[in-house]
C-alpha cells in the first residue's frame, strides 16, 4: 500500500506523470481523501487544488508550509506501507518543514538523485550537507541519466559527462551508497507525459532493469531498519 | 547618490518552472554570446541553494571583497567583459548548504541587487532558481524601479517540463515582466557516431507553448555532449566550438535578444 505526497508546491509534476491530471481532492469526515491510480496507490499534489494547468502558485515560504502542514495532517491515508515525499529542488522552506512535520514519527531515509555532471554534484554535495545537519538518514543517492544509448548504432555516448567521476566517485567520498544508475530511454519522457507507466511500457528497457534494482535496494534498506526497530521493542 | 544599477543598460531574468532545464546553463551561453558581439554584461546567479554560475566559470574558488560602493563582482577575465555575482563565493566551503527560509533568502536578494558595484553594463543577466516562490517575488520586488527588458523562459521539450513552466508564464504576468520568449533546451540529440537524431526528451512543446501562449519563440538548443563538457570545464563554448550543433541555436537566441533591446532603446 503506498501513498505518494507532492510536495514540490511551485511546480507540481506527479498528477500529470500519474495521468491524473484534472482530478480534484475530495474531503469527508475523515479529512482529504488521496486520488487514487490503483487499490494500493493513492496520491496527494496541490496540482488537484489548482482549477488551471496556467494557474501559478506564486507564494512565499510560510504559505507553502502551511499547505505542507494540511497534506501531513489532513489527507485520510489509511493504513500505508510506504509514503514517498517527492520534493523540489533546494534546501529552503519545503525540506526543513516536511523532516520538522514527520519528526514526530520516523522517516527511513532520503533517496538523492543526481545527474553524473560536477553542476549536479556540486548541489547534491549540499542535499547531502542538509540531510546530515537536520539527522535525515541517507538510504543512498540514483544517478539519473546516466549515459545514452543510440538506438541505430548502439554506441553509448555521455550526454552529461562525469568528468568529476559521477555519483560513484561522490558516493565513495562522502561514504553514502550509490543505489545504482539509470540511462536515458526517450521513452521514460514519454511515458511520464502521457501518465503511463513506464514500468509498463517497456519491461525490458536497461532503465526498468535499473530502476527495479534501485528500487529493491531501498526496500531492503527499509526492511532492514524495521526488523532493527523492531529489536529494540 | 548613485544607485549600483544606474550604469545598466538592460536587465533581463533567466527563469523556468522546472528544475534540471538548463537555465545557468543557457544563462552562462548568453552572457559569452552577448560578449563576442562586443557587450560588456554581468551575472547575478540568485539561485541560493543551487549556485551554479560560479563554476560554469570555473571561478568557484574565488572570493567576494568589498569597495566604496559595494561588493565588487567576480571578472571572468582581464578584459572585464563578464562580471559575477553568487552566493557561491560567499560560502566557506564549497559543499556548505544554504539551509535558509524565505525571509533570509529574500534579505539576500535584496543585497544582491542594490549592493553590487556593476559599473557600466550593456546587459545584467539574472539567473533563477526554479519555482515561483521567494526569490522569484524578491527579485522581481527589488528589480522593478530599474525596469527589467524582460524574461526568458527555459523547458524542456516534454509535457512534463512545459507544465511547470505555463505556471511560470502566468506568474510573469502577474507579475508585469514581459516575456522575450521561449527556449526549448535539450531538443534532440544528435549521435556523433552515426549522426542519428533521437529526441530522449521529446520534441516540439516549448514551440508549441510559446504559440499557445502568445509569446516569441526564441529557439531549439539541441543536446551537444561537447557543450556540457565545456560548461564543466569552465571553457568558452562559443569560441571553441562554432561548429557545434548547438552553436547556431545559441547565437540566434543572442541575435534576438540584441534585436530586442535596441528595439526598446530606440
Amino acid at each position: 500500500q503506498v501513498a505518494l505526497l507532492d510536495i514540490d508546491i511551485c511546480g507540481p509534476s506527479i498528477p500529470k506523470m500519474m495521468g491524473l491530471e484534472g482530478e480534484q481532492v475530495h474531503q469527508s469526515g475523515s479529512g482529504w481523501s488521496p486520488v487514487y491510480v490503483e487499490e494500493n496507490l493513492g496520491v496527494m499534489s496541490v496540482g488537484f487544488l489548482l482549477s488551471s494547468p496556467d494557474d501559478a502558485v506564486i507564494w512565499r515560504g510560510p504559505k507553502k508550509n502551511g499547505l505542507i502542514k494540511q497534506f501531513l495532517r489532513d489527507v485520510d491515508w489509511g493504513e500505508i506501507d510506504y509514503l514517498i515525499v517527492d520534493t523540489p529542488p533546494g534546501t529552503s522552506d519545503e525540506h526543513l518543514s516536511v523532516v520538522q512535520y514527520l519528526s514526530a514519527t520516523h522517516i527511513d531515509g532520503a533517496v538523492i538523485i543526481t545527474t553524473p555532471q560536477e553542476v549536479s554534484l556540486q548541489d547534491v554535495r549540499k542535499e547531502i550537507n542538509f540531510c546530515h545537519k537536520v539527522k535525515l538518514p541517507i538510504i543512498g543517492v540514483v544517478e539519473n541519466m546516466s549515459g545514452f544509448i543510440c538506438p541505430k548504432c548502439k554506441n553509448e555516448s555521455q550526454i552529461f559527462p562525469p568528468t568529476t567521476g559521477g555519483a560513484e566517485k561522490m558516493c565513495q567520498n562522502l561514504n553514502v551508497s550509490l543505489l545504482g544508475k539509470v540511462p536515458l530511454d526517450p521513452q521514460i519522457g514519454k511515458s511520464c507525459d502521457k501518465g503511463q507507466s513506464f514500468l509498463s511500457e517497456a519491461p525490458e528497457s536497461p532503465a526498468t532493469l535499473s530502476y527495479r534494482s534501485i528500487i529493491q535496494r531501498i526496500q531492503e534498506y527499509c526492511d532492514q531498519r524495521h526488523f532493527q526497530e523492531e529489536k529494540i521493542i | 547618490e548613485r544607485s549600483n544599477l544606474a550604469g545598466v543598460r538592460h536587465i533581463l531574468l533567466v527563469l523556468s518552472g522546472k528544475g534540471g532545464v538548463g537555465k545557468s546553463t543557457i544563462s552562462t551561453e548568453l552572457a559569452l554570446s552577448l560578449r563576442h558581439s562586443g557587450k560588456k554584461v554581468g551575472i547575478l546567479d540568485v539561485d541560493l541553494c543551487g549556485p551554479s554560475i560560479p563554476r560554469m566559470f570555473q571561478l568557484q574558488d574565488n572570493d567576494v571583497h568589498q569597495c566604496d560602493s559595494g561588493w565588487v563582482p567576480v571578472f571572468v577575465d582581464q578584459d572585464k567583459s563578464i562580471s559575477l555575482m553568487s552566493i557561491g563565493f560567499l560560502l566557506e566551503k564549497p559543499d556548505d548548504a544554504v539551509v535558509w527560509r524565505g525571509p533570509k533568502k529574500n534579505a539576500l536578494i535584496k543585497q544582491f541587487v542594490a549592493d553590487v558595484a556593476w559599473g557600466d553594463l550593456d546587459f545584467l543577466i539574472v539567473d533563477t532558481p526554479p519555482g515561483t516562490s521567494d526569490e522569484h517575488i524578491s527579485t522581481v520586488e527589488a528589480l522593478r524601479p530599474y525596469k527589467p527588458l524582460g524574461a526568458i523562459l527555459v523547458t524542456t521539450p516534454q509535457a512534463v517540463s512545459v507544465g511547470d513552466v505555463r505556471r511560470e508564464l502566468t506568474f510573469c504576468k502577474k507579475t508585469g515582466l514581459q516575456v522575450l520568449g521561449i527556449v526549448e533546451n535539450m531538443s534532440g540529440f544528435v549521435c556523433p557516431h552515426c549522426s542519428e537524431c533521437t529526441n530522449i526528451f521529446s520534441k516540439g512543446g516549448g514551440e508549441e507553448l510559446a504559440k499557445h501562449a502568445g509569446v516569441p519563440f526564441l529557439g531549439c538548443v539541441p543536446l551537444d555532449p561537447q557543450l556540457s563538457q565545456s560548461l564543466e570545464e569552465g571553457r568558452d563554448f562559443i569560441r571553441e566550438f562554432p561548429k557545434s550543433s548547438a552553436f547556431p541555436a545559441l547565437a540566434r537566441i543572442a541575435q534576438q535578444i540584441l534585436d530586442g533591446a535596441s528595439q526598446r532603446s530606440s
